[in-house]
């Protein structure tokens, strides 16, 4: 369509510029520009007007329907572990805010069960953790759920934004879980679920924009502008963020595990200054980590591929092929999809044959054990062109770490807790690969890509009166640290009690200067540890609560927090056991009682973890 | 008189006492708060007040100072460990009890055994948690760590003499009854390492009648020594007995008093001291005799200046008739005139020998004392092998070698067969020099030391040896000692030719001392690093190689050629 001064409220020099411009726009250009000139008309409070005014110009928005113009009341849930949860929920609430759509943003473990029925519109965001298992704060909903308790929800429309890892067997199941057990309820999707990988932001942001237009009774643009205007997962006081890392300068880089321990573990302190990067102790830090060169090489050089060849990384551009196997791909996990892909691709028999559903064991033990190289050499995919096989690559996942600092205690500064992780698999050794940068490649002076993820559900109580139990073994000692440094500087008055636990105590106690500095200094009132490793039997921290029973359950009892940080396989699981015995014994509960218990503290934000 | 106002009665009493003395005074007779800092889970080490009761307890506190730095970076506390000393008067053990060693040096300890300079074994290594273990099966096998470190009467030491068996077997008796007198009778130890019940009031019974309540104002030495040999440099001793034998019998024991080695650089008030000689005794009044010395060196001993606390200053500040007539005074009666004796040498004699009871003793050099696995010398693994099949006894001797006694002729070939299997008397491991050789522990555990000991004479005499060949004295034994500072556990301050540590590298050097242990060293330079020490030596070796009268001593060659001055009395070690 040609503008010009008779069919466009423009002069003769705006509609030639425009009319030079407009024909170069693709469809993306245009859809934003669309959004953008609409969300800079309604800050103006012009919207009406130059909404109206635009419109005919925007094709996509002729497609849309008109959507009735009664504000819609909306309720979104969010289930997370890290904090990504809540960050989308605020997102999207603030998205449906801007198109009249009235929202109410709870974390599940807020939410009244009761209150289901009453509801019309539900948008649930959810991750998943370890073995498809929902995270603390959907517990208790999840289990009302799945019920025999859980009513009809004939009336209610829902969708459902799943996040997990591809990398993990029962990839966004509990999304799925949710998703499907409302249709089962009667309710009725208004979107599909879209499950989204580590990399969240875009799958994140067209299920967004899909919730908004089948909610919303403005133009589908606005959406498109929010999404422009503040990248998902923002720092409102930074313009650092996961999609814009800060290049942070390692400030120090040093092994706490002492000469010859079977552990290294790296203290690592990184400088924050000019980011405008802030956290509050719980939350973690993102790091982008980069491949090791060596595996990088081998890669390139199995394949025969020409390193300095250009590949596609995403869409944001091309570079050459070794760099974007340091700095971009994923290569060192392999993935279900990525799997499924490169059987399609390939057609090779047995690559088909490990992703059939009859294969599920062994492609569960082959994703566990095996590296890009291996798939290489175990399927000869040596042939593929480098486009190719970059192409089904997944972009190099950001690790998160959780904060070992405070930045009180140490402004502008943010300081993690690394194990190394190293093994060797099947004639080859291998490593964590951000661990290991750390352990190898990381020299005080040189940056890291960080960007502060905020963890709501790891948070210390609001009332410095309140004591705290911090059960935390091996890195799990991180938040704790960062725990006692804000309280020290607070100088909160509430009791504080720390069980540690690690291999050897002569090696192994991270940070065992700074506990006896505040146990001196009265910060930390208590610390048990237990060393797995020094007696004939093994000893863990749930072995050091069992001792202090009958203590553990007084504090708990006057309104202590418990907060536990660290493996989730086995201690997060055998702690919660512990608490729950020691809570029944105190008690006098029966074990069903004690459990509903952890739960009402978990609703009460008197029971946090932070596991992995 | 009740503790609170017998300890008052002390010396001194116009200046407050150290603080030592409190920590004895408040601990209820050594037992502190030691049952609850072991337990304290969060760190490997005591409190210091604790440590200092600990000696007591035969342990002291120390860390690895190799690792002090790199743990404080890694935000770890140092590694500490404790040194455990295990005590058997005269050094005597059985197969079984050097088996019981072995094993729970590798059990708790850091694989190695440390024979120590008082006749005693040393573990090192051993962390807080597992010391009530060690401790226990210490004393399951009969052995104890009681008073082998502390304020309170040490080890008593006696020559091992594999030449007069039965003159030995009586001289060690008397080492055994002297030792047991003086015991710390609190019941402190056994309640902390051995599960003993308390007893709540103890009022009724004096706790520690020999010691009282607040013990020694220092550690205090005995030795016995058998002439000829002075083994146990006996005139380094705070009380010394030498063994007259009379027609192949013990007929007494002469008196020597006020000896003792330690000094602080610097301090010219502190110095080593010889032990006088001031009388003779009957083997039945040993008892009595040590009981009074210890009581007067308890009521006069300096309790306000550590420094200044040992019986050496006693003696030499109240001057020696004093001393005497105090010493009659408590007896009740009087020491004969001392009887003839001669000393011809201070180290050991290695070899087998036949003892007049017919069975053999083999005397082992054993390098600085350390029992371990080195690299190309199984040294640990053969002395288990040996022990397993011996049914005589070990002595450790008093320059920290091992002596594998009583041995009968059909075994002594089936250990001398064990000896050639793991090479423990062969090769650079056993040259002359080394042999008469002795160091002391310092780094990395010695919380003294001020430059490496153990570590670094080996090293040392390896340059040495090539000198003393080119000179033609390669089996001329000459008395060399190491110390890491001056507070002289090797006893350096007797030794012809001694090297005590200033720094990290640097050492003075000593020379001058007897070869009979008769005479203090004198020092020759000061501060001196491993160029200095062979460029200084080779001139003075040479002029021994070609000066030295028929048999005369090293140490004595250096003082009739005027390198140091004979030193006769400690008051004149720094003159």
């Amino acid at each position: 369509m040609e503008l010009n001064v008779t069919n466009s409220p423009f002069n003769q020099q705006q509609t030639e510029l425009l009319n030079q411009l407009l024909p170069t726009l693709n469809g993306h250009q245009r859809i934003w520009l669309t959004g953008y000139l609409a969300a800079q008309a309604a800050v103006g409070g012009e919207a009406q007007t130059l909404g109206q005014a635009i419109a005919p110009a925007a094709t996509p928005v002729a497609a849309i329907p008109t959507q009735p113009a009664a504000p819609r009341e909306v309720t979104i849930l969010f289930g997370s572990q890290t904090g990504n949860g809540s960050g989308l929920a605020k997102k999207l609430a603030k998205r449906l805010d801007e198109q009249q759509v009235k929202t109410e943003v709870l974390s599940m473990a807020d939410f009244k069960p009761a209150n289901l029925k009453k509801l019309e519109n539900l948008l649930i965001i959810v991750s998943t953790h370890g073995e498809g298992d929902p995270p603390d704060n959907a517990l208790a909903f999840h289990e009302f759920l799945n019920s025999k308790r859980a009513p009809k929800l004939e009336n209610l429309n829902y969708s459902v934004l799943a996040l997990g890892d591809t990398s993990y067997e029962f990839f966004c199941q509990t999304g799925k879980d949710f998703d499907g057990r409302l249709a089962e309820l009667g309710a009725t999707r208004l979107v599909d679920r879209a499950d989204c990988d580590v990399d969240f932001d875009e799958t994140a942001g067209e299920w967004m924009k899909a919730v908004t237009e089948s909610l919303s009774a403005t133009p589908t643009a606005a959406a498109y502008a929010a999404e422009s205007a503040a990248p998902l997962s923002a720092d409102p006081e930074s313009e650092y963020s996961r999609s814009n890392p800060f290049r942070a300068e390692v400030l120090e880089n040093l092994n706490l595990n002492g000469r010859g321990s079977a552990r290294e573990t790296r203290h690592l302190e990184l400088s924050l200054e000019g980011s405008g990067l802030t956290y509050e102790p719980g939350d973690s830090l993102g790091v982008y980590p980069e491949n090791h060169p060596r595996l990088v090489d081998e890669i390139i050089e199995e394949m025969d591929w020409n390193a300095e060849d250009n590949v596609a990384t995403g869409k944001s551009g091309s570079v050459a092929l070794r760099e974007a196997l340091h700095h971009y791909f994923e290569i060192t996990v392999l993935t279900k999809p990525l799997i499924e892909q490169v059987a399609k691709l390939t057609g090779n028999e047995q690559l088909v044959k490990l992703t059939s559903p009859e294969s599920v064991e062994e492609l569960r033990a082959y994703l566990g054990e095996n590296d890009l190289l291996d798939l290489i050499r175990d399927f000869n995919l040596k042939g593929l062109s480098a486009a190719e096989l970059t192409g089904l690559l997944r972009k190099i996942p950001a690790r998160l770490y959780s904060i070992a600092s405070s930045s009180k205690a140490t402004p502008d500064e943010v300081h993690l807790t690394v194990r190394t992780v190293r093994y060797a698999c099947g004639g080859r050794d291998r490593y964590g690969v951000c661990s290991v940068q750390m352990a190898e490649r990381l020299e005080p002076g040189d940056a890291l890509p960080v960007f502060v993820q905020h963890n709501p559900n790891f948070k210390l109580p609001e009332n410095p009166d309140t004591p705290i139990i911090m059960i935390g073994p091996g890195t799990g000692v991180a938040p704790f640290r960062s725990f006692l440094a804000e309280r020290e500087e607070n100088d909160a008055r509430g009791k504080t009690w720390m069980f540690y636990g690690d291999q050897h105590f002569a090696t192994d106690f991270l940070y065992q200067t700074e506990w006896q500095r505040w146990i001196k200094d009265g910060v930390l009132t208590k610390m048990d540890v237990a060393f797995s490793r020094d007696t004939a039997e093994k000893v863990y921290v749930q072995h050091r609560m069992m001792e202090k029973s009958q203590e553990l359950y007084e504090w708990i009892n006057s309104g202590a927090a418990v907060y536990v940080c660290g493996d989730e396989k086995n201690m997060a699981h055998d702690v919660h056991g512990a608490l729950e015995t020691i809570i029944a014994q105190g008690g006098g509960l029966s074990p069903e009682q004690a459990s509903e218990y952890l739960l009402r503290m978990q609703q009460e934000k008197r029971y946090q973890r932070d596991v992995y | 008189m009740t503790q609170q106002t017998e300890w008052k009665k002390y010396p001194p009493h116009d200046r407050p006492h150290s603080d030592v003395e409190d920590i004895k005074r408040n601990s209820d007779y050594l037992r502190g708060s030691l049952v609850e800092t072991l337990k304290d889970p969060l760190t490997g080490s005591i409190p210091e007040d604790d440590n200092r009761l600990m000696k007591h307890h035969g342990s002291y506190m120390q860390d690895d100072r190799d690792l002090r730095n790199e743990r404080s970076k890694s935000k770890l506390e140092p590694a500490y460990q404790f040194m455990l000393r295990v005590r058997a008067a005269g050094g005597v053990v059985t197969p079984e009890q050097w088996l019981m060693m072995d094993s729970i040096s590798h059990k708790y300890g850091n694989e190695t055994i440390r024979l120590t300079t008082r006749q005693s074994f040393q573990l090192h290594g051993v962390l807080k948690w597992n010391l009530k273990n060690t401790i226990r099966e210490v004393n399951d096998a009969l052995l104890s760590t009681l008073a082998a470190c502390g304020d309170v009467n040490r080890n008593v030491m006696c020559n091992p003499n594999p030449y007069q068996s039965e003159v030995h077997a009586e001289v060690y008796e008397w080492a055994d009854k002297v030792s047991r007198h003086l015991d710390p009778r609190t019941r402190a130890y056994h309640e902390i390492w051995l599960d003993e019940e308390k007893v709540v009031d103890s009022r009724e019974q004096d706790p520690e009648p020999i010691y009282g309540p607040v013990y020694l104002p220092r550690k205090f030495k005995i030795g016995i020594a058998v002439p000829p040999s002075n083994d146990v440099d006996v005139f380094s001793q705070d009380l010394g007995l030498i063994a007259i034998l009379e027609k192949g019998k013990l007929a007494g024991f002469n008196v020597t008093v006020g000896g003792g080695m330690g000094m602080s650089h610097g301090d010219n008030k502190t110095y080593p001291q010889l032990g006088k000689l001031i009388g003779f005794i009957t083997p039945e009044q040993s008892i009595d005799l040590a009981e009074k010395v210890v009581t007067i060196q308890r009521d006069y001993g300096d309790r306000a200046v550590r420094k200044h606390a040992r019986f050496k200053y006693t003696i030499d500040d109240r001057g020696l008739d004093w001393f005497v007539n105090e010493l009659h005074t408590r007896l009740g009666w009087e020491l004969q005139a001392a009887r003839d004796f001669s000393f011809d040498h201070n180290g050991d004699r290695y070899g087998w020998i036949k003892g007049s009871n017919g069975k053999w003793h083999q005397t082992l050099f054993i390098q600085n004392g350390r029992i371990a696995d080195f690299e190309d010398y199984p040294l640990m693994t053969g002395l288990r092998e040996i022990a397993k099949i011996h049914d005589g006894d070990f002595r450790l001797t008093a320059n920290q070698n091992l002596i594998i006694g009583n041995v009968s002729t059909q075994k002594k070939r089936k250990i001398d067969a064990l000896i050639k299997k793991y090479n423990l008397t062969d090769g650079v491991h056993y040259s002359a020099l080394r042999r008469s050789s002795m160091a002391c522990v310092a780094l990395p555990t010695c919380g003294l030391a001020m430059a490496e000991s153990e570590r670094y004479l080996p090293g040392l005499i390896d340059k040495l040896e090539p000198m003393l060949e080119e000179a033609g004295l390669r089996e001329k034994e000459i008395v060399i000692r190491m110390t890491g500072c001056p507070n002289g556990c090797a006893r350096p301050m007797l030794a012809e030719l001694a090297f005590i540590g200033k720094g990290p590298g640097k050492y003075n050097m000593y020379l001058g001392g007897a070869h009979d242990g008769a005479r203090l060293n004198k020092l020759y330079k000061e501060n001196i690093g491993e160029e200095e020490i062979l460029s200084s030596l080779k001139p003075i070796i040479g002029r021994y190689a070609k000066e030295r009268l028929d048999g005369e001593h090293f140490g004595d060659f250096t003082v009739r050629s005027g390198y140091v001055q004979a030193v006769h009395d400690g008051r004149q070690f720094h003159a």
